[in-house]
């Protein structure tokens, strides 16, 4: 099959995958963004504006960093990694915000909604919202409040309000299911921001074309760094945003191997795990047909992982489609894998990853292994981990005692 | 060919009346006791019985309903079980639908869902996630199987999309008469009328108004232009309220019997 056509199809389809599984009443919604995008993307006005903002508010271009004292431990493959986590809020995700919060002007529309996991996404929806004085509540699942108690913090110090949702899983899928609730209810004031490449046309394009510049710089950072391209791409994968960001330039190039990194859990063996390509099947959640963590009736099964951006039960439906295609190789790497890549970064480059990133060097960890010392590796680095300090204090005792017992009460 | 759903909307309008039409999701408070609640929900009135099929992250739906699917769930209801439920309600003589997300249907095979259910004497589907752009496979499985599939039109569908979604229905159309989710509201408001209006512009299909409806007060309202009246969520908390399985029976007897009498008092 031959990536040089234009993905998706005009009706949102990567092959089988993507499309629209929504109820009707959200059509009319989907449709007036998909012609508001479509608008934007060819007006220079707006992507003046966008650029503008990524520049000069975001701190783009974010840079790209050798890790040779890493790299060691890789194989000795050449690892480049690209700093999302040195954007403004701390990781790739502002990058789709300020898009679809401009769009989110565009349409008239004055609130925005919005899911979040890790808190991230939420963090930089919050920051965008203040940036354009548009209002801001975002979904939360209850155990990701708790997970990520700073980050709740810092949303609410930037004027959202947080709802913690205490439905189901009480994770990033029910926090989305209660977003697309509020969607439908509220929808003609209401922009639902999206916080990954997954969902109904337009969200997995829409998304994947905002998130795109980390590639676009990256492949020639790499070129001007190295003289050529690089052999392997990673990233991590929950919902796939920073991957598809960072794989889309590099689509063309067949010589460049793209890896996505899944959350392995406690093992894809166990059950206890976000790996939806690796370890799921294909069936359709929150809109879009893609693979997915389900029962052999169709129940979504709960993910886990110690990283709670990755800890969704789907991914994006590009990713479905370039894993049937062979294009991209999907691998799980597990809870014990990752927080040791996390903490070698730390220990050999003086740069803390979020532990979501950590699965994508722990990936390249292996793949250097793989390629060997004449290979180069370009890493994204889609966040940094600050946010993580609680469950890394914990995973590696690292509290004293007293804090430890207070910790634990 | 005509099932048991077009027949009854059809009796109903003989009768110059809209039909009743009341939602229950299988396995709340069990299997065999949704079953019985759907059976006393004919007795009182209704006309059509749309089993619920629970899924895990049902979107569209406000706390009541979720709050029975998630036990429904947490008690190992599955798809066999919807269609046992559909085959109880349809014995009754009641036209029987299921309500379902699309993912149970693709998961357990869309032409082995269509097949089963026909044979357990199912009149047809509405799939509230599924839109006409998306339904091939199911078209074709539900024209094999002689199944309705009832597809939904909200505030929002622009009169292009109404058309589009009416001609590919079968049975009625499904209004939402709001935006929003499922639950009781004090009033459904005008734009329910207004999209019905709309779409009897579109289509001869009947069109029944679900959506925030539990009173016979709200029933005869909606009776008065719509060709049938569809009430979820005041069944199920009438059974989450019951405090004995038998008190959960007569509450849903009662106020089928409630809404019975609204459908017929609104024109």
């Amino acid at each position: 099959m031959s990536h040089e056509t234009v993905q998706p199809d005009p009706s949102g389809h990567f092959g089988v995958f993507g499309g629209r599984f929504l109820p009707e009443a959200l059509i009319a919604a989907l449709d007036e963004l998909t012609a508001a995008y479509e608008k934007a993307k060819d007006d220079p006005e707006f992507q003046a504006e966008f650029t503008g903002l990524l520049k000069d508010y975001a701190g783009r271009p974010s840079i790209v960093t050798e890790a040779p004292r890493f790299a060691e431990h890789a194989g000795g493959a050449r690892i480049i990694l690209k700093r999302e986590d040195l954007n403004h809020t701390g990781s790739h995700k502002i990058n789709n915000v300020l898009g679809q919060a401009l769009l989110t002007k565009r349409m008239g529309k004055t609130r925005v909604i919005a899911e979040t996991g890790a808190g991230q996404h939420g963090v930089a929806t919050a920051t965008a919202c203040a940036l354009l004085g548009l209002e801001c509540v975002v979904y939360m699942g209850e155990a990701d409040t708790k997970r990520q108690a700073l980050n709740v913090a810092r949303m609410r110090v930037l004027g959202a309000e947080v709802i913690p949702v205490t439905i189901g899983s009480r994770t990033l899928k029910d926090a989305i299911n209660e977003a697309l609730r509020d969607w439908v209810t509220n929808v003609d004031s209401t922009h639902y921001l999206l916080g990954t490449a997954a969902g109904a046309h337009p969200f997995p394009a829409m998304v994947r074309d905002f998130a795109r510049i980390v590639g676009v710089e990256a492949r020639q950072q790499v070129l001007d760094l190295t003289g050529r391209l690089p052999d392997a791409v990673a990233a991590c994968v929950g919902g796939g945003s920073n991957a598809i960001g960072i794989f889309h330039a590099f689509i063309p190039d067949e010589g460049v191997a793209l890896y996505g990194y899944e959350a392995g859990g406690d093992g894809v063996e166990t059950g206890r795990h976000a790996a939806s390509i690796t370890g799921g099947s294909i069936g359709v959640l929150h809109g879009a047909r893609t693979y997915l963590l389900q029962d052999e009736y169709g129940q979504t099964q709960e993910s886990h992982s110690i990283s709670a951006g990755l800890d969704y039960p789907a991914v994006g439906p590009e990713h479905a489609w370039l894993h049937q295609t062979g294009r991209a190789n999907y691998r799980p790497v597990n809870d014990d894998a990752a927080m040791a890549a996390f903490r070698l970064l730390c220990r050999t480059e003086g740069i803390i990853p979020a532990i979501e990133s950590a699965h994508a060097l722990a990936g390249a960890i292996e793949l250097g292994k793989e390629l060997g010392p004449d290979a180069t590796i370009l890493v994204c680095l889609s966040g940094r981990g600050d946010k993580d300090m609680h469950t890394a204090a914990r995973y590696f005792d690292l509290f004293d005692a007293d804090v430890r017992e207070e910790d634990q009460q | 060919m005509s099932t048991r759903l077009t027949e009854v909307l059809a009796a109903a309008k003989a009768e110059n009346r809209a039909a009743l039409v009341g939602y229950l999701p299988a396995g709340y408070p069990s299997v065999e006791g949704s079953a019985a609640a759907a059976r006393a929900m004919v007795e009182g009135g209704c006309d059509i019985i749309e089993i619920g099929l629970p899924y895990s992250d049902p979107q569209m739906d406000g706390p009541v309903i979720q709050r029975a699917v998630e036990h429904a769930l947490a008690h190992g209801t599955n798809t066999r079980h919807v269609i046992d439920n559909a085959r109880a309600v349809a014995e009754t003589g009641a036209a029987s639908l299921v309500m379902t997300y699309w993912n149970p249907i693709e998961r357990y095979g869309v032409e082995r869902f269509a097949e089963e259910l026909a044979a357990a004497g199912g009149s047809g589907v509405i799939t509230p996630d599924l839109i006409p752009d998306e339904a091939a496979e199911w078209i074709a499985a539900t024209d094999k199987h002689g199944l309705d599939r009832v597809f939904l039109v909200a505030p929002s569908s622009t009169d292009a999309r109404l058309k589009l979604t009416a001609d590919a229905a079968g049975g009625f159309v499904y209004a939402a008469s709001t935006m929003g989710i499922t639950g009781t509201r004090t009033s459904v408001g005008n734009r329910a009328a207004e999209l019905v209006g709309r779409t009897r512009k579109v289509t001869d299909l009947p069109i029944c108004v679900g959506l925030g409806v539990s009173n016979a007060a709200q029933a005869a309202e909606i009776a008065g232009y719509a060709d049938g009246v569809i009430v979820g969520s005041a069944f199920v908390r009438a059974l989450l309220e019951a405090e004995t399985p038998e008190a959960g029976l007569d509450a849903v007897r009662t106020l089928a019997a409630e809404l019975a009498e609204g459908v017929r008092s609104g024109r």
